[in-house]
């Protein structure tokens, strides 16, 4: 029972990302009609938001300390943060301990930006051109993405810890009625897990109780006839864009403390948020975000020892064959919208 | 009516050819292959090329990049630039900055990517396009098995980077091809007797194991060693090669009576399931009234960068460390002089990928200049059953039924309190080569034959 009761904890985990993702990619989709291969590298650039800001406030000078050598034998040459001097070490430390939820407010209007430039100065242009241009264009942007991030941070990961009040690990076994120790799970997995479930809420509420989001919703159904309103729907599909961008954004600064971020980490999450978009149906937001989360509990419940047991190497294929079985069964996804993707 | 195809010139350079091969002595010892032509791209003018197969793009850039800094400093030294590093210390003196017999070494580079097919393009242009006379590099067991083959195949020699995998020199071994750095087999062999001292001998290990060739290796030396101390393993599951998050697999282990976890992960895989490992706070348990502990065979100190604190008090191997001389003598002579060296050039220590990849190309430069001949199969002789000193491992053997070279392993532990992000790791101990040596036809390694030297001609 414990080990269900983890595997499903991980299966939210795992499935936060993944709606997080797919719900940018069926934004995009649903909004400009544009199947966005670079949306994984939006999810990396986020993460390197996060890197960006720890590096930022880390900023040093360096101190001879003439007592200590290095590994040559030189004076010891001390990196000084330049937050030391300005806020003395006890409030720097803080603020470097805190670097990552910190660095949410330097991503967010980053990833806006980003997500803007993006779509005025390159995508806009194949909005009329097939998918398989959109495809090629955005693929080939997301490996142009990572090189660059790997140009300026090197292919390494590169370690960005959760402030040390989240390092530890909570015991569900005594609240729930079972052994201590039998279910602990990390404190920074669970906020994960919150987060991603306010960022997919705000997103929902935003689209549902704006009048921005009512014509957003209007666009999706219908652009001609929002056109014909007089109605700037491009403008705001591209602030959506945006959005969808800082969505990616947050879940990546979010995730560093999970893995450390490297270069190919948003390759690493693409094939699989298109495959939660396919599953929960092209266009659907909703369909996204619960085929994240279904994804992602039938992946963690295929890697049990168990499963591997009797179905050697299920972990690896598991999610491609529930989407084929879901494709065979319902061809527009779980809960996929008529008309979308069958011109 | 015919047609002779005698000129007078013609006559005249054939003679004299024939006569200066006739006036030649032949002294039938090594130094005898220098008498030879006919093999592969044999060095024209006063230049030698040789060929760096480093992984210049993809997730072990770094250590590629690592690596060809040491094989640049390698040259230079070769050429009698810099302050020769660790040719004042290498047992053998017949290097003398004079490049290699006498020419000038230049190098060409190809980028791995670690992929086995891109390794073996970049290695086959180098060897068809640029002349390179040997390959060497790498930073992944199936490319250094692939371009392995390719280099018996083409008939030029392989000087293997860093490759962990008992197969390298195992069921994969070949002629031309020479492994300095350690392997899986040795790391368990070196760990477990420290792992039973540390953690005792009653012990239940679960294994999670990289879905590929080094992961079976590693996994079944580890298993091996460590049964044989009195430990039990109570599960091995494999984990794909793609995987990055670990914690479905980490949470089966806190359902398991086992009380050490053994990672047999290496790079990016290894940095994201000791990360996860640690953060399902499995260091913090204690099963069977025991503390849990993490063992990860394979350390690589620039990706345990990536794994910052949470590598801290894990133990591991590794085939060099850059403090080994000043903590331990100057049994392993050499590594001081490589660091200063490389520190001067780069402004950090070396890892030991680029520590392996500079022994590599001396001791290929040394083979030549020993041999007196480029030839591959001079340079296999002179290599085979080679013993030598003052390259940082100290004593060491290139056995030559495997082709493998046998040195001390160094066992280390994650530094509780790391200074630098260079100090990452601490010596705990360096399990001495008798320890780490086996049969050359030992289970681990069955299968596969040297085979014979191709000259490539």
């Amino acid at each position: 029972m414990e080990a269900i009761i983890l595997q499903i904890l991980n299966g939210l985990d795992k499935g936060s990302a993944y709606a997080l993702i797919a719900l940018g990619l069926t934004l995009i989709f649903g909004t400009l009609g544009v199947v966005n291969f670079a949306h994984g590298a939006l999810f990396m650039l986020g993460a390197f938001c996060a890197v960006t800001f720890s590096r930022l406030i880390q900023m040093s000078h360096t101190v001879v300390d003439e007592t200590r050598t290095d590994f040559l034998g030189n004076p010891l040459q001390v990196d000084v943060p330049y937050i030391y001097d300005f806020f003395g070490q006890a409030a720097g430390d803080v603020l470097i301990d805190w670097a990552v939820p910190l660095s949410i407010l330097m991503a967010i209007p980053v990833m806006i930006l980003i997500g803007v430039i993006m779509e005025r100065g390159l995508i806009r242009h194949f909005y009329k051109r097939p998918h398989a241009d959109q495809i090629l264009v955005t693929f080939g942007l997301a490996i142009v993405l990572q090189e660059v991030i790997k140009y300026f941070y090197g292919a390494n990961p590169i370690p960005t810890p959760a402030p040390d009040a989240f390092l530890g690990s909570f015991d569900f076994g005594l609240m729930l009625g079972f052994d201590a120790g039998g279910i602990v799970y990390p404190y920074w997995r669970l906020i994960y897990f919150l987060f991603a479930a306010v960022i997919i809420a705000g997103v929902f509420a935003f689209l549902q109780f704006t009048t921005f989001g009512m014509v957003v919703r209007a666009g999706m159904a219908d652009r001609e006839t929002v056109t014909l309103l007089g109605i700037d729907i491009d403008k705001r599909f591209t602030i959506m864009f945006g959005i969808a961008a800082a969505v990616a954004g947050l879940a990546g600064v979010m995730y560093t403390p999970i893995n450390s971020p490297n270069y190919h980490m948003g390759m690493d999450f693409l094939v699989l948020s298109f495959v939660v978009v396919v599953v929960g149906g092209m266009g659907s937001l909703p369909g996204a975000v619960l085929a994240g989360f279904l994804l992602g509990i039938i992946e963690a419940f295929a890697s049990m020892a168990e499963v591997l047991a009797i179905l050697p190497g299920i972990n690896q294929i598991i999610i491609y064959l529930v989407a084929i079985v879901v494709l065979l069964t319902r061809p527009r996804g779980l809960m996929g919208r008529k008309g979308v993707m069958e011109e | 009516m015919t047609k002779s195809n005698f000129t007078r010139r013609g006559v005249m350079k054939t003679g004299a050819i024939a006569g200066a091969g006739l006036a030649t002595p032949i002294i039938f010892t090594g130094a005898s292959w220098a008498q030879e032509s006919g093999y592969l791209n044999a060095p024209q003018g006063d230049t030698v090329t040789l060929g760096f197969n480093v992984p210049q793009s993809g997730p072990y850039a770094d250590e590629g990049a690592d690596q060809l800094r040491a094989y640049e400093l390698a040259v230079e030294h070769l050429n009698g630039e810099g302050d020769g590093g660790m040719l004042s210390t290498f047992s053998s003196k017949v290097l003398d900055g004079t490049g290699i017999l006498g020419k000038k070494v230049q190098y060409v580079t190809g980028d791995t990517q670690t992929k086995s097919d891109a390794a073996r393009a970049s290695a086959r242009s180098m060897i068809e396009k640029d002349g390179a006379i040997m390959i060497t590099g790498g930073s992944s067991s199936g490319v250094a098995v692939a371009v392995q083959a390719l280099c018996q195949e083409a008939g030029v020699i392989f000087m293997a980077g860093l490759t962990h995998a008992n197969d390298t020199t195992g069921k994969d071994k070949k002629a031309n091809g020479f492994r300095h750095f350690f392997n899986s087999y040795m790391s368990g062999a070196a760990l477990a007797p420290i792992l039973a001292a540390q953690y005792g001998t009653d012990r239940k290990a679960y294994h999670l194991t990289a879905d590929y060739n080094w992961g079976y290796t590693t996994e079944e030396a580890i298993r091996s060693s460590t049964e044989a101390q009195g430990w039990e393993t109570v599960n091995t599951v494999l984990t794909p090669l793609t995987q990055t998050d670990f914690s479905s697999y980490i949470a089966p282990v806190l359902q398991s009576d086992a009380d050490i976890l053994v990672l047999n992960h290496y790079g990016g895989n290894m940095v994201n399931s000791l990360t996860n490992a640690v953060q399902f706070g499995l260091r913090d348990r204690m099963v069977n009234g025991k503390q849990f502990e993490i063992v990860v065979p394979l350390y690589s100190e620039l990706m345990a960068r990536g794994a910052g604190q949470n590598i801290a008090g894990i133990l591991g191997s590794q085939n060099w460390d850059w403090k080994l001389e000043n903590q331990l003598g100057d049994k392993y002579i050499g590594t001081n002089a490589f660091v200063q060296s490389f520190g001067t050039k780069y402004g950090f220590p070396p890892s030991q990928a680029a520590h392996t990849g500079y022994v590599q190309a001396l001791l290929y430069a040394d083979a030549v200049t020993r041999a007196g001949s480029f030839n591959p199969c001079a340079v296999v002789e002179a290599l085979e059953g080679y013993e030598f000193d003052g390259l940082g491992n100290g004593p060491t053997l290139y056995r030559a039924e495997d082709h493998q070279c046998f040195k001390d392993v160094v066992v280390v532990r994650g530094k509780e309190n790391p200074e630098n992000e260079f100090d990452l790791v601490e010596i705990v101990e360096v399990t001495p080569v008798d320890q780490v040596t086996y049969a050359p036809d030992h289970p681990q390694f069955a299968g596969g034959s040297l085979g014979t030297c191709n000259p490539g001609a």
